[in-house]
């Protein structure tokens, strides 16, 4: 095979945009994910037996649940998040897959958010999917469960974004798993207190604006700095190994 | 011969590289240069004072027995590994001030290939592919074919042996138009022919005018390798 090599490019012949850059990484990390769907569904199944077992464990009437329930809900889904917040760059670290993203012309920090945000596709929105249902389980009237949905929508996001920073961080330490949470469960309470705080306004039937207008501001927050933090975690875990 | 590699003596007259008269102005300059590189690990001393410079047309292999720091060495130059003082010019210029340029000429492949078990070769070699350059699916599957996957280009690369799946990574080398390689081990695990055909393809991309810098314990028979011996500091 006659290869040519053409001389040494410069910047003005880069040939592969940053969108469709992204849109690959994306594209394979979906990919992997629908091939190996116990990655997808054992986040989604813890969710559903965590909120199952409060009215079996704790009490099933139907008062302390409708009081209780929007509070057991975000809990569930942020330790749904934790639990498969490893495997973002797990995988990719030890076949080296990362590496070779590291190395691409585009910015890491956009190849990190399409990462997370394939991340937050397969883990995050089909628990946000899934909330209605369980929203009927514990007795959340109509109105609370569409703001607690809203929530969930807004929040996993900000939750994954978060995680995203401390899965790199740790990617390089042995038993990362402890570490990961000490890291991050800090960094969720606030995202936490306004999404309950939400969902227990809507309920009594106050105002619930300015809750949501600062969970989106958490969200622009995560996703304006969130990805150049792991970027830059990710370079320090890669440059250790 | 071109003297690429001259370790404690980093000046010399670029005039003297055959390579310099056959490539033209652009190729007569080194494509990456270290300058006085110094690296510890885990307390242990790996190289220092280390001057390389890599010439387009020509191929260096970094020697050394095990630990004596050939992966950390070829990580440094690809820019994975940051623990370490010198400077690294990316054709006379810092590399860091030229991050996207510097890897857009850049071809690595690691120990680890960058081939994902779950998906097919054809689908890694698109993503591997998809952040450099467009190549329609008839290029990819030519490039696979070459690399000695046909009639494997649709079964999950968990299915495949560990050659098989090295070859995948392999095969970007028949469609890479990045005037760098960095192989690390690349030879790891592949048969004897196709050793020899890398052989080949790397001495083809020399004359037309590649760089290369690689690691192997495979004997190569290459003409006008350049070696660089490492771990003497132990």
């Amino acid at each position: 095979m006659n290869v040519k090599v053409r001389p040494a490019i410069t910047l003005a012949e880069r040939t592969v945009s940053v969108p469709s850059a992204m849109i690959a990484v994306l594209r394979r990390d979906l990919q992997v994910s629908f091939r190996q769907s116990q990655d997808i569904f054992n986040p989604l199944l813890f969710f559903v037996m965590v909120v199952a077992l409060f009215p079996l464990g704790v009490s099933p009437e139907v008062e302390f649940l409708r009081q209780a329930g929007s509070g057991i809900l975000w809990v569930a889904a942020l330790l749904a998040t934790l639990l498969a917040l490893d495997h973002l760059y797990r995988h990719d670290f030890d076949d080296g897959t990362l590496e070779q993203m590291m190395l691409q012309p585009q910015p890491l920090f956009l190849l990190v958010l399409a990462k997370t945000l394939a991340h937050w596709l397969v883990t995050g929105l089909p628990l946000v999917l899934l909330a209605p249902v369980l929203g009927v389980m514990v007795h959340l009237d109509g109105n609370s469960i569409g703001i607690l949905c809203l929530t969930l929508l807004i929040g996993t996001p900000v939750l994954s974004l978060i995680g995203s920073i401390g899965a790199a961080l740790t990617l390089g330490v042995r038993a990362g798993g402890i570490l990961l949470s000490l890291l991050v469960i800090p960094l969720y309470i606030p995202v936490l207190i306004f999404g309950t705080g939400t969902v227990m306004a809507a309920a009594e039937g106050a105002p619930v604006g300015a809750y949501l207008a600062l969970m989106g501001a958490f969200l622009a927050l995560a996703l304006t700095l969130a990805p150049f933090a792991s970027a830059a975690a990710l370079k320090i875990s890669l440059s250790s190994s | 011969m071109c003297p690429a590699l001259m370790p404690g003596s980093f000046c010399r007259p670029f005039g003297q590289c055959p390579s310099a008269e056959r490539y033209g102005a652009l190729m007569s300059e080194p494509l990456l240069q270290a300058v006085d590189l110094h690296c510890e690990r885990d307390d242990r001393l790996l190289f220092q004072g280390l001057d390389i410079a890599i010439v387009p047309g020509t191929i260096t292999r970094v020697e050394g027995p095990n630990g004596s720091g050939k992966t950390t060495l070829l990580r440094i130059l690809a820019g994975l590994h940051d623990g370490y003082s010198g400077d690294i010019l990316w054709r006379t210029q810092r590399r860091a001030r030229c991050r996207e340029e510097f890897l857009r000429n850049l071809l690595y492949i690691g120990h680890r290939p960058g081939v994902k078990s779950l998906l097919t070769p054809l689908e890694n070699l698109r993503a591997l592919m998809a952040g450099r350059q467009r190549h329609p699916d008839k290029n990819l599957r030519a490039a696979l074919d070459g690399s000695g996957l046909g009639g494997f280009h649709d079964v999950p690369c968990q299915n495949l042996s560990a050659g098989q799946q090295r070859r995948v990574a392999l095969a970007r080398l028949l469609i890479s138009d990045e005037p760098l390689w960095i192989l690390d081990e690349a030879f790891t695990a592949i048969d004897f022919q196709g050793v020899g055909r890398l052989e080949q393809l790397l001495a083809q991309r020399v004359v037309n005018g590649g760089a290369v810098v690689l690691t192997t314990h495979h004997p190569l028979a290459l003409s006008g390798m350049q070696r660089l011996q490492l771990g003497q500091a132990a």
